[in-house]
């Protein structure tokens, strides 16, 4: 390198923000319809669904078979590109204490590849600490969200049904699709032990959405995990918010740029972001008269954490020292097995939408439990497309069940093998447990004092642990899975043995993908890095608008309320803007 | 061959090279030369297809004798039959060159487990296993075919199943690879997944389990859920 310098973009946006997932993807959205110019910055690849596409395919198109590689751990059709390591971007763990952490690098992050599982929190959720004095209670309620909550579900469309549960709100939903055959099982083997079986509630346009005429209805062939390159039918930003923010002529998206540091002046307020090219490693200065982070829960603790300044020598947004604590997950067990019943099956066509078509809520009152929070079932099954895997083990299947009427020795080969392996396709089932996490202060992330990566900037290390509240949750839905298995005759196949010795399987702090807390708002500023409108307390120009705000999560995945918060913040920003406030 | 010679040409590192000394014929030779690399057609990354064109750019992976064996056992595991076509007709060599390549956590196991089948061969018939006849190469098969399996029945008794004869197992264990490895390239190759009788992958509106499906199950849709689903 010879002449090191710094470009500066010569454009002075409104705004700037780092990430384009979800909330990234309707921050520039909200602003960009609002007339306001937007720079979108992006540390991954630039992608465009109608381009990329890999839904569709057949397994034979990928010469893996659809298996994974570190770039795409979700498999070769997944689209989403990133993984648990990246090259050149490495992070630390505290001796003795676990943290898992997913990084997308692209236009839409995660949001190309999600389950789309899209759940408001209830009136409970936000106020938890007031219920079992624990954690925290959000600065905003139920009612605070509720407006934005109908707008997503308006904007952006999500099947399900309004059942006029207290906690599982009801919204503006399309039309769900029918159970398949496995989930009619599970729906009555669950309702035997008590567990309440309703529609799952996707964001996938299941018939029209009403005032849309840019993306069509579901075909069902249940590949969300692809992203819809075709209708549009399912939720990702790029398909969904970006693409139509950009269409207003507001937008700037510059791919492939690492944000590096949130820019202050002498008064301590933010005046762009510096990062750096991947393109051609140089570095840049763009400015705008608001940042707002949506960078994911970690990378934006992270960047606020390298945002020293003197005004702000702990970091921006972290007068409170709470930025990078409080990190935490949903919790996650899950069980599988075979259901005899569905050997040598009639074969049509269940592929339906991508994921399950019901689910079951929280169902308890934990004040009778020994665990203070909740988690919702997600159940799977049935015939799925063969990808790389499929029939490992076929020796545990042949060896212990009768096949045609014949009792075979396990394993073999010839035509014999050939009737087994049809015999045995479309038996599988099984369901997983998303449970709310406590959100503690010593879980936490922080700057690694003694590490860079390529880019030279100072990485996170984790300092993560589960404690009693998440196990005995674990313990709970393990036993829960084994009675629903048993009232349908299921056959446990993996998750059956789990114990104390390991914490009942409950998944590695972050393995989940739901991370949160890290720069979490709350009325009092000696205890939050935001206020109730995702603004820093301590730089009223800087917002952040992704997982990091959140006081706790819930039993519920988190997109839907990232949306609507973003929603929230964008237009509030407007207000600002126009007030001249900031 | 006699036991003496074909100790010699171990000693020599000869079967090393396969195929010149003891190999296959001339028509797996032609077949394996002629074997096309994979495409990748995805529209992937830089890096990604920067990783592609690595693994293209090694090479083939087996030896001509390897890759002789391993298509004689794909289609043990997987022979044509009445419904569909055989292993090596769905291209599964191929298919299992490239994944060892892709997956390199499968290379000693294949390549050890191959060789351990030739000497195991040699020994009983002074022969590889691709040159042994077909009723030799079943006797072996035979032999490596069945892992032992244990699990608990309705009662609670512990089951064992499969034989394994003493000595057996480390060709029991490549088998089962084998086997898994072959029977995954065949069911994602187009031959297998119709042969399975996958139905998806194509537009379609789903209306729910098909009636006749329902009456053999013995279940039926709720009004509510008749009610609330979407409609065809």
């Amino acid at each position: 390198m010879g002449e090191f310098q710094v470009k500066k973009q010569p454009k002075k946006y409104d705004a700037v923000i780092v990430g384009s997932g979800a909330g990234g993807g309707m921050a520039a959205y909200i602003l960009a319809n609002a007339g306001l110019k937007v720079c979108l910055l992006e540390a991954g690849f630039m992608y465009d669904p109608q381009k990329n596409i890999t839904q569709m395919k057949n397994p034979w198109e990928s010469p893996r078979r659809g298996a994974s590689t570190t770039m795409r751990p979700f498999g070769d059709f997944d689209a989403c590109y990133g993984g648990w390591s990246l090259d050149g971007e490495p992070f630390t763990k505290v001796k003795g204490t676990e943290w898992d952490w997913w990084r997308a690098r692209m236009l839409g992050g995660r949001t190309n590849h999600w389950g789309r599982i899209s759940l408001r929190f209830g009136p409970k959720d936000f106020k938890r600490k007031s219920i079992d004095g624990l954690g925290d209670d959000w600065p905003i309620g139920y009612e605070d969200v509720k407006p934005y909550y109908d707008r997503v579900d308006k904007l952006i469309g999500v099947f399900g049904t309004n059942e006029g549960l207290e906690n599982d709100p009801d919204g503006f939903f399309l039309r769900p699709p029918k159970p398949r055959l496995h989930e009619l099982f599970i729906k009555n083997a669950a309702t035997q032990a008590g567990v309440k079986v309703i529609p799952s509630r996707l964001s996938i346009l299941t018939e029209k959405l009403p005032g849309n005429d840019d993306r069509q209805a579901c075909i069902f062939c249940g590949q969300c995990n692809r992203n819809c390159s075709y209708y549009k039918a399912d939720f990702s930003s790029p398909n969904v918010l970006i693409k139509p923010a950009l269409k207003t002529g507001n937008v700037d998206i510059v791919a492939n740029a690492m944000a590096r540091e949130v820019l202050t002046n002498k008064e301590g307020l933010a005046t762009g972001v510096s990062y750096i090219s991947k393109e051609d490693m140089t570095e840049y200065q763009v400015e705008g008269k608001v940042v707002i982070l949506a960078a994911s829960a970690c990378e934006s603790a992270r960047l606020l954490l390298n945002s020293k300044s003197q005004r702000h020598p702990n970091g921006l947004a972290n007068d409170s020292n709470v930025v990078g604590k409080y990190l935490h997950d949903s919790t996650g067990a899950a069980m599988g097995g075979i259901l005899p019943q569905l050997f040598d099956r009639k074969r049509y066509n269940e592929d339906g939408v991508g994921g399950m078509h019901v689910y079951s809520p929280w169902w308890l009152d934990n004040k009778k439990l020994d665990f203070p929070r909740g988690y919702h079932i997600e159940y799977w099954g049935g015939m799925g497309q063969p990808s790389y895997g499929f029939s490992w083990g076929i020796e545990n299947l042949n060896g212990k069940y009768v096949v045609k009427g014949k009792e075979k020795e396990p394993g073999g080969y010839g035509a014999s093998l050939k009737e087994d392996y049809r015999h045995f396709y479309g038996c599988g089932v099984g369901m997983a447990g998303r449970g709310e996490a406590i959100p503690i202060e010593s879980n936490y992330c922080e700057i690694d004092p003694g590490t860079v990566d390529k880019f030279g900037i100072p990485v996170l290390r984790f300092n993560v642990k589960w404690t009693d509240h998440e196990i005995l949750q674990a313990k709970h839905m393990k036993e829960t899975f084994k009675e629903v298995m048993h009232n349908m005759g299921a056959v446990i196949t993996w998750g059956g043995n789990d114990d104390a010795s390991n914490s009942y399987g409950l998944s590695k702090p972050g393995e989940i993908i739901h991370e949160a807390g890290t720069v979490r708002m709350g009325n009092d500023a000696k205890k939050s890095a935001l206020n109730k409108w995702s603004q820093a307390h301590d730089c009223k120009n800087l917002f952040c608008v992704d997982g990091g705000q959140f006081v706790s999560q819930a039993d519920k995945n988190i997109t839907w309320t990232i949306l609507a918060l973003s929603m929230r913040a964008s237009e509030y920003i407007i207000d600002e803007l126009k007030k001249q406030n900031i | 061959m006699d036991r003496r010679k074909s100790l010699k040409l171990i000693a020599t590192g000869a079967i090393a090279t396969g195929a010149a000394v003891v190999g296959c014929n001339t028509e797996d030779k032609k077949k394996t030369a002629d074997a096309a690399e994979p495409t990748f057609n995805l529209d992937r990354n830089p890096d990604e297809v920067a990783y592609e064109k690595s693994i293209i750019a090694k090479g083939k992976f087996f030896t001509e004798h390897e890759m002789a064996t391993i298509t004689i056992l794909a289609d043990i595991i997987i022979p044509k039959d009445d419904v569909s076509g055989s292993a090596s007709e769905a291209k599964v060599p191929e298919f299992i060159d490239f994944i060892v390549r892709d997956m390199p956590a499968h290379q000693v196991p294949m390549r050890g487990g191959l060789r351990w089948l030739d000497m195991h061969s040699l020994n009983r018939f002074e022969k590889t296993f691709a040159d042994c006849d077909s009723g030799q190469r079943i006797q072996i098969v035979d032999e490596i075919a069945y892992p032992e399996i244990e699990y608990k029945d309705e009662k609670g008794n512990t089951i064992k199943k499969g034989k394994v004869k003493t000595g057996m197992q480390p060709g029991v264990t490549f088998f089962t690879l084998m086997r898994n490895l072959t029977a995954t390239g065949f069911y994602t190759s187009a031959i297998g997944v119709k042969d399975v009788g996958y139905a998806g992958n194509q537009a379609n509106k789903w209306n729910g389990v098909p009636d006749d499906v329902l009456k053999q199950y013995n279940v039926a849709y709720t009004e509510k859920e008749l009610n609330e689903c979407v409609k065809v």
